[in-house]
């Protein structure tokens, strides 16, 4: 958990760096927008405003959906997959604590054979 | 061939299964292989629950463990990670034996966590359900995470100042 944190951390701030992802960020903030409204917005080719919000796209800052032919961007975390990690470090918790209740629980069984042999 | 019957009959291959039911609902569940009697014991006697609640494999050292399993009776876990210490603690609603334990978790700063466990014995076995109820869906998502929620606040608060600051360029 600390280490897939501290990578998110990572490529927040490389993401971050940068002054035109910080103002696409900030643009996503106020209004989703197509990758071409923010291209215009920041005087930039496709391919250019594309590159920028994969960046931030990987860093988790940004997800995108395309519906037809455009591409909408929010500002927002990978909410499916956060919660997948989270729901994954939750049942790991539980199915190590139910594998020590086994053991006591088993504990139990013997006891009570033994009482009764 | 015996030692594939052998790896078929450990306990590993009993299944934890966890489903978020709702925003503020999440569901665990297990076959213990043993009756709910015994099974409720170990939810129920100090002694034995401390034994298995904090796996060992986390890190964390449980100091006390008191219990006073009735309906309106307490509970107080402290545990030591690193330098710190932690308390979760909270009350009894409802105590039924071996089939049904309901108890509030009261640490938050979000209201109370209601969980509600059911022992169902069915040929030896039992069926384990531990059911959260949180207050709020914030309370859920800072659930169990550790720093995560934490470490996304600092971002978001970062993103605000960095916004600012490029806002007034």
């Amino acid at each position: 958990m600390v280490q897939y944190s501290q990578s998110r951390f990572d490529a927040s701030f490389g993401a971050l760096s940068d002054a035109t992802r910080r103002g696409v960020l900030e643009q996503l903030g106020r209004a989703d927008a197509s990758i071409t409204d923010l291209a215009k917005k920041f005087h930039m080719t496709l391919t250019g405003m594309k590159k920028h919000v994969g960046v931030l796209e990987q860093a988790g800052l940004v997800t995108t959906e395309k519906v037809g032919r455009v591409r909408t961007c929010k500002f927002g975390l990978r909410g499916l997959e956060e919660e997948a990690a989270w729901i994954e470090g939750y049942r790991q918790l539980w199915a190590a604590r139910f594998d020590e209740l086994d053991i006591v629980v088993e504990e139990l069984k013997r006891k009570e054979k033994a009482k009764w042999t | 061939m015996d030692v594939r019957r052998e790896s078929e009959a450990t306990p590993t291959k009993n299944r934890t299964g966890v489903e978020r039911k709702s925003e503020l609902e999440l569901v665990v569940t297990r076959t213990v292989n043993a009756p709910a009697r015994l099974v409720f014991e170990a939810w129920t006697r100090a002694e034995l629950f401390r034994r298995w609640w904090v796996p060992k494999s986390y890190g964390l050292t449980l100091l006390s463990c008191e219990m006073d399993v009735r309906v309106g009776g307490q509970y107080r876990l402290v545990f030591r990670h690193e330098d710190s210490t932690m308390e979760f603690f909270g009350t009894y609603l409802e105590v039924t034996p071996h089939s049904r334990l309901v108890w509030t978790n009261e640490e938050g700063d979000n209201g109370k966590t209601i969980t509600t466990v059911t022992f169902e014995e069915n040929d030896g076995k039992t069926l384990l359900v531990v059911h959260d109820l949180y207050p709020s869906k914030e309370a859920l998502d800072s659930g169990s995470t550790g720093g995560m929620p934490e470490a996304l606040d600092q971002l978001d608060e970062l993103l605000v100042s960095l916004g600012s600051s490029s806002a007034t360029k």
